[in-house]
């Protein structure tokens, strides 16, 4: 039977040396949709990333991908199911040129096809318009244009999940009404987790909303229902 | 594609420049060439591990050893012919690289160069305690009899340069082709960031394997050849200064570049030959040369004219 859900989590928990990071996380996502989640810092989101992607082994719990058990799954046997992760702190491969970096998450996938991978590394990077630099080396581009390059990575791999932590942050505004763009543009075909603290990116992007707070599901809802959610204000807020 | 044809066109210059330096040197330098062209697939063998997957070795003596004996013993004692010699010396450094690669690649950094060397020290000391079939650190000699290939006589200076040439260019092109394959790439990706390669999809434990793989036996292609153009096989060879000269060599001309061995494998040979003319402190001359390099050119001889002049240099 064909899941309608293309990601699913049931009780992850983890625990750092007594602290616990993640309590019961039951999640659903379904295909194709664009979902934020969000949370106050510390709520333990890249946490909960993570062991989607295979970075932080969970304490317990288990995680379906695709129909699929992948709680024990290598990192690089995820991410060849599909999954594509861009990274919170910008890791791109410093001394190579914007290209290569791109077009190592590419042929991954398609190998010598050099017309086809080359073809591939262009648009991903023509799509967070940064196509004009792409033989500059990697570690010399501006800070902004690096998280854009880190998007392109994923891009290039044409994930059937994409998982961006924060992508927006140190982006300047016209960059980042070109992320919302690039975000409404993959709406649909690819199913999009969003870890965002911009408010606005995420009222505008996103369909669907998580809030996390100290590792446990605080709320679920649409963007309208979340805006009303008196525990979500509180949790962003104080309460009293 | 200007780039392509560029290195197309040095690589073709340079195994070009070898055939000619045989007709326009003297016998002595044909004599330094070939064994300086068997040295530099050693040191070719080294870089695809050093320079190209970042994974610092001490102990590659015991691949050049491994393919050393590998052919001398089957030589010497099984009284094997060259060919199947050498598929025996292949098949036994593939072997040790695979084992060590098993072992010793669970560890990472100054764990890894450890680990290694402590290998290379276990294979020095098992050709010592072996010592009626390897003769130790006094050797034995491959009689110049055996030494023939297809009726050719392989102690002929002639037909010598030209055997180290044929290993040389093959390994050469071997290493040019696999640097521009996805495996290739990827391998500079786990020198850059490994946890970032994984992240990308990539199964780097296996990466580094194949790699360590490779390097053994491109190393062992070394010592067999060696030993089979210079009639050799003694245990010196597997001793820890032949695990730091590669990476010397590697160091000197220009770490992760497919012409770097070439360059640093010559320019350390000759730094011996000419200071050794004039002084018996040549080692003092050898070692100022390399802090004057390392100061001023750090990313080495071919390092630094990509940096400088040809940043497509592959």
């Amino acid at each position: 039977m064909a899941t309608l859900s293309l990601l699913t989590t049931r009780r992850v928990c983890k625990n750092f040396g007594g602290l616990d990071a993640l309590t019961d996380v039951d999640f659903e996502l379904p295909r194709g949709q664009v979902r934020a989640l969000i949370g106050p810092n510390g709520a333990g989101k890249s946490t909960f990333v993570g062991t989607i992607c295979g970075r932080i082994p969970p304490t317990s719990g288990e995680i379906v991908f695709d129909g699929q058990d992948i709680t024990h799954l290598a990192t690089h046997r995820r991410i060849c199911l599909g999954i594509a992760y861009t990274f919170q702190i910008t890791s791109v491969f410093s001394r190579l040129t914007a290209y290569e970096n791109v077009a190592l998450g590419v042929r991954r996938i398609h190998g010598s096809r050099w017309q086809k991978v080359h073809s591939l590394v262009m648009e991903a990077l023509d799509r967070v318009r940064i196509a004009d630099l792409a033989e500059q080396i990697a570690g010399d581009l501006s800070y902004g244009h690096q998280r854009l390059l880190e998007i392109a990575m994923g891009l290039g791999q044409s994930p059937e999940l994409f998982i961006l932590d924060e992508p927006t942050q140190g982006l300047a505004e016209g960059e980042i009404e070109g992320f919302k763009d690039l975000i409404r543009s993959l709406s649909g075909q690819t199913t999009i987790l969003l870890i965002e603290h911009n408010m606005n990116v995420v009222m505008e992007t996103a369909e669907f909303i998580t809030v996390l707070n100290a590792g446990r599901i605080l709320a679920e809802g649409t963007v309208d229902e979340m805006r009303h959610n008196q525990d979500v204000q509180a949790a962003y807020l104080g309460r009293d | 594609m200007r780039q392509n044809s560029n290195v197309v066109a040095l690589h073709a210059g340079i195994l070009a420049s070898l055939l000619i330096l045989f007709f326009i040197t003297s016998a002595y330098h044909n004599g330094n060439l070939a064994r300086i062209m068997v040295l530099a697939v050693f040191a070719m063998g080294y870089n695809f591990l050093f320079g190209y997957t970042g994974l610092l070795s001490l102990g590659h003596a015991l691949f050049f050893s491994a393919g050393m004996y590998g052919l001398g013993i089957s030589m010497h004692h099984l009284e094997l012919s060259v060919l199947p010699a050498f598929a025996v010396a292949l098949l036994f450094t593939a072997m040790v690289s695979a084992a060590i690669g098993f072992l010793a690649l669970r560890t990472t950094g100054v764990a890894f160069m450890i680990v290694t060397l402590m290998f290379a020290q276990a294979g020095y000391l098992t050709i010592l305690l072996f010592g009626k079939y390897t003769r130790g650190d006094e050797g034995f000699v491959i009689q110049q009899a055996e030494r023939t290939l297809f009726g050719l006589d392989l102690t002929d200076p002639s037909i010598r340069y030209f055997a180290a040439f044929a290993l040389f260019a093959a390994s050469y092109l071997f290493i040019a082709w696999a640097v521009r394959t996805s495996f290739g790439r990827c391998l500079v990706a786990i020198r850059e960031n490994e946890a970032r390669a994984r992240m990308l999809g990539y199964d780097t434990a296996r990466h580094k394997f194949l790699a360590l793989l490779a390097s053994g036996v491109l190393s062992g292609v070394s010592g067999a050849g060696y030993a089979l153009l210079f009639g050799y096989a003694g245990a010196t060879f597997a001793s820890v200064q032949y695990s730091i000269l590669p990476l010397l060599w590697v160091l000197l001309g220009g770490s992760g570049t497919t012409l770097g061995p070439l360059i640093g494998t010559a320019f350390a040979f000759y730094l011996v030959d000419i200071s050794s003319e004039f002084t018996s402190a040549y080692l003092l001359v050898v070692g100022a040369a390399i802090v004057f390099l390392t100061l001023f050119f750090p990313q080495g001889l071919a390092g630094e004219i990509r940096r400088r002049i040809a940043p497509w240099l592959p």
